[in-house]
């Protein structure tokens, strides 16, 4: 036992009250402008941790910088808030050493896709269970409005002022080409939905990661109101579930047909296709989730929200605690005056 | 037939050939069955950055050099009496650093067309008599390896990379070692392929035979024991006495070692060594980048772990911004960078001190961080034992300087017993009543270590500028200055918990010679040889770079002259006149080698 363990043995390892969304409010003043997508992603977190079961002492937020980033101050847990970009990496390294605890990482688009983008792509790879929230609202808020790696193609902000030329980074397809073993998108203005997504990712064994479209009501507003709002949204999004076809609209009268690879848009109600014709949804299927998550750049198609891939695969900490584990059972507990004698030696008189 | 047998009391031997030639497995095979015969000694790899550059030329040749002897051995010899040269191209980069009549072994079959032209040779010096101020020995080892597995069925790729055991087996002849420490080492090496036991073993004899029999060597040479202090001895070199170091303040302090570190010359050897300890519970993270090294070590220690990362001066570089934020955090993280010829990617495989100002000042705003170095391969097992030991004490990351030179060379070292490491003892605050994140403890000003899981402690930490105590988000403009002159005072603290600083040699006088780091043997050597011509000169090394020692300016003050030689532009002397206000005089030399202590006793020479 380490000086670790040894320090936590009596530590609860479940709750032992059972927690409201209070309870995992701090006590420090939230700082984001009034309005902003944030104040609804750090309400429906708060008003899901009672729901997992695990006591606060044992999780962790981390974040980088940026406006998301700020998350972790929020939070009655333990927090870190980091450097730029590098969430993801501190969260590797703390989940390494403490493969006990519930590590969740809040990002942004810039912080996530730009200056972390190397990080991002390798703890999804590396698939260590840490579940990572990113808000994105393309565009940078904290340095106060230039276009961010998610901004569209002609985006004009203080920092593109004849529009941007930058191809944006579509962020599931680059989780999905890093291959996180979990990909989800929602919505800020879905609470439901987005409560629903996390319960998933947290109960999910692996790297999850969540992109959030995050309203930026002062320097983005309304980017992606055609997705949230009453009036736009049905028709406009798709919720994806498992084993189920993919329809929508507002009288739920669309669907998803693939013709070859492609997805489109057809009418059930036209005689000419029925609900037997359409795509239906699974999690599973590594080929699938990455055509649901092109549609998004595919015009005239809906945008896809909810759980796009859930696979299981080997945890990163979890095969080094077995190899620590295998080495320990083969060779005994490391010995150090073993080790310094080790090899060839001799005696001096 | 009878050969002389002479004594001496020390000698220096290069090895050198295509870095595809082995010749740094025959160096370190050397190197052990000199030690393991009593000898002190001191070693000096010096290889190529490029893995194999093309056989033949001049910049793909891969030299070891060993001084050995019966007394007490600082340094990897100045110049060497012995030079085994396997190609031109190996003669022709190293026999500028063969003393004047010196040996030169070479490989005649090596010394073809083609070689010569390659190493830019008009004519063939082993025959041309340009080498006839040495005493040359021209050995046909290409021929006689042959010879020897003529009946073994062997490609000839694989007899060719069998010919360093030749002139290994020549060498050990040459100089009274036996064989069996090294055919110990074939048959563990290549346990699984017999036929190359046969053939390793086959040569090796050979080649001593060879010594043996031809009338070419008539003289060979006996080094007696040296006289080291008793007990049980080992060599080491310093990259593996720095992870042995961690995994030892590791096993004390009772936390588990955590290495994110990327693959970066010449610190690599740390993260293999540290990946081979498992049943340790060491835990190796080969990271995507430099940040990732560092920040995940930040990550683990904040976990409670001993969070290291490991690196190099264009990885130290990457790692800037996380290191402040270690200060910020005030997490204990022990960064080591095994100097090496730069700036940019520089001379990667070749030693330099330039990093020194890089690790005391190099950040943004006011960050300080302990600084220590390890002067000698054996040395960086304390070394790192103390950082950790400091990092784990004040809260602290703390930066170990090594260097190329140091952590590829080898020494005998006296094993110490475990029992004589001093104690770490590091405690995680539990107590949740009257806890702050930045409440500090009055003697050292550590802040608590507070790890998650830790029932009612939750609180938050990061980059931001923390108030005082409460550890809360703070723009407070006197609060900013507080906790910087904090920071400050907490790392200068540290002077008063660290062993004074020793002069080696007399207190007072007219010349004293400070050095830092991977210089020790060089300028020992040089002071030794100095004082025994009877001069005022002594020898100051100093360990802690960041904070001083308390009493290094007293020392100063008690001396007419000080000279520092430094691998760099003068960097030490920069920090010495900046605090104490002492001129100093810099001896400099940035060549991507070590001193020589002949240098530093021509500029001892010069001053007195």
């Amino acid at each position: 036992m380490n000086l670790v363990e040894e320090t936590l043995k009596d530590a609860p390892k479940t709750p032992v009250q059972k927690y409201t969304a209070k309870d995992f409010q701090s006590d420090q003043d939230v700082r984001w402008c009034p309005g902003c997508g944030d104040y609804s992603i750090l309400a429906q977190v708060q008003r899901v941790m009672p729901d997992l079961n695990i006591p606060k002492h044992n999780m962790v937020f981390i974040s980088g910088i940026g406006c998301s980033s700020r998350f972790p101050y929020y939070m009655d847990t333990y927090g870190f808030h980091g450097i730029h970009g590098r969430a993801p990496a501190i969260a590797t390294g703390l989940k390494i050493a403490r493969p006990d605890l519930s590590v969740w990482v809040a990002t942004g688009d810039g912080d996530g896709l730009s200056i972390g983008g190397n990080h991002l792509i390798h703890i999804c790879r590396r698939n260590l269970n840490v579940k990572i929230l990113l808000f994105n609202n393309q565009i940078y808020g904290l340095t106060k409005g230039q276009y961010s790696p998610t901004s569209e193609f002609g985006k004009v902000t203080k920092s593109t002022p004849y529009g941007s030329v930058d191809h944006p980074f579509n962020p599931l397809l680059v989780a999905l080409g890093a291959e996180a073993s979990f990909v989800a998108r929602t919505l800020d203005r879905d609470p439901k939905h987005l409560q629903f997504v996390i319960k998933r990712a947290a109960e999910h064994k692996g790297t999850a990661f969540i992109e959030i479209y995050q309203n930026c009501n002062v320097f983005n507003d309304g980017a992606f109101f055609t997705f949230t709002e009453k009036d736009t949204k049905d028709d406009n999004v798709v919720f994806i579930e498992h084993e189920k076809p993919l329809i929508f609209g507002k009288e739920r009268d669309k669907g998803i047909r693939l013709e070859g690879f492609t997805p489109s848009v057809v009418s059930l109600t036209d005689g000419k296709y029925s609900v037997n014709d359409l795509i239906v949804h699974n999690e599973k299927d590594t080929m699938l989730s990455f055509i649901l998550a092109r549609m998004s750049s595919i015009p005239n198609l809906p945008r896809p929200v909810g759980v796009v891939y859930a696979v299981e695969r080997p945890l990163y900490e979890a095969e080094m605690s077995r190899q620590i584990h295998q080495a320990i059972q083969k060779q005994g507990e490391g010995n150090l005056e073993k080790l310094l004698n080790y090899g060839e030696t001799w005696v001096i008189n | 037939m009878n050969k002389d047998l002479k004594n001496l009391d020390e000698v220096t031997i290069r090895f050198a050939g295509d870095s595809g030639d082995g010749m740094q497995l025959t160096g370190m095979q050397f190197t052990s069955t000199t030690a393991l015969v009593g000898n002190d000694l001191s070693t000096l790899p010096d290889f190529p950055a490029e893995i194999r550059a093309p056989a033949g030329t001049t910049f793909g040749v891969s030299g070891f050099q060993i001084h050995f002897g019966s007394t007490e051995i600082n340094t990897p010899g100045d110049m060497c009496d012995v030079l085994v040269a396997m190609n031109p191209a190996a003669l022709k980069v190293n026999l500028r650093s063969l003393e004047d009549g010196g040996i030169i072994i070479a490989n005649k079959d090596g010394f073809n067309e083609k070689n010569l032209k390659l190493a830019g040779y008009q004519s063939n010096p082993l025959e041309d008599g340009s080498l006839s101020k040495y005493q040359v020995h021209a050995v046909a080892i290409t021929a006689l390896t042959h010879n020897a597995l003529a009946d073994l069925g062997l490609s000839n790729k694989v007899i060719e990379r069998c010919k360093n055991f030749f002139a290994l087996g020549m060498m050990y002849w040459m100089f009274t070692r036996p064989l069996e420490p090294t055919i110990k080492w074939i048959q563990e090496k290549f346990k699984k392929t017999p036929e190359l036991i046969e053939a390793n073993t086959r040569v090796l004899k050979a080649g001593y035979a060879f010594g043996e029999t031809t009338e070419i060597f008539a003289v060979r040479y006996q080094v007696k024991p040296a006289p080291l202090k008793p007990g049980r001895y080992r060599s080491i070199t310093g990259n593996e006495a720095l992870a042995w170091g961690l995994i030892a303040a590791s096993v004390k302090s009772g936390l588990d070692l955590f290495l994110g570190s990327y693959p970066i010359t010449p610190a690599s050897d740390i993260l293999h060594e540290l990946s081979k300890h498992k049943n340790f519970r060491v835990k190796t993270f080969q990271a995507e980048d430099e940040i990732a090294g560092i920040t995940s070590a930040i990550g683990a220690s904040y976990g409670g772990a001993i969070g290291v990362t490991t690196t190099s001066g264009p990885g130290m570089a990457l790692k800037t911004e996380a290191l402040g934020l270690a200060v910020m955090l005030e997490v204990p993280v022990v960064v080591c960078n095994i100097q090496r010829g730069g700036p940019s990617t520089g001379l990667p495989t070749k030693t330099e001190q330039a990093d020194l100002l890089q690790a005391v000042y190099g950040r943004n705003s006011e960050a300080p961080i302990p600084v220590i170095a390890a002067n000698t391969p054996a040395d960086c097992f304390f070394t790192a034992f103390e950082s950790v030991k400091l990092a784990l004490k004040y809260m602290t990351p703390v930066i170990l300087l090594s260097d190329g030179y140091v952590a590829n060379g080898a020494e005998p070292w006296l094993i110490p017993s475990v029992n004589s490491l001093p104690d770490i003892a590091p405690k995680f605050r539990t107590d949740p009543e009257g806890f702050y994140p930045y409440l500090r403890d009055e003697k050292t000003l550590a802040r608590p270590w507070a790890i998650p899981g830790t029932p009612g402690l939750e609180h938050r930490i990061g980059g931001l500028e923390k108030q005082h105590i409460t550890g809360n988000v703070s723009y407070d403009p006197e609060n900013h200055e507080f906790m910087v002159k904090m920071r400050q005072a907490k790392v200068d603290r540290i002077a008063d918990d660290i062993p004074l600083a020793q002069v080696e040699g007399d207190q007072k006088g007219d010349l004293l010679v400070v050095g830092w780091g991977g210089t020790y043997g060089a300028i020992k050597t040089a002071v030794d040889n100095k004082r025994r011509e009877g001069r005022s000169v002594s020898h100051l090394h100093l360990k802690y770079l960041n904070p001083f020692q308390k009493n290094v300016g007293e020392i100063l003050y008690n001396f007419k002259n000080i000279l520092v030689p430094e691998l760099n532009l003068g960097q030490l002397s920069k920090l010495l006149r900046a605090k104490y206000l002492v001129p100093t005089i810099t001896l400099s030399k940035v060549q991507g080698l070590p001193f020589k202590s002949i240098e530093i006793e021509n500029k001892i020479d010069e001053l007195l």
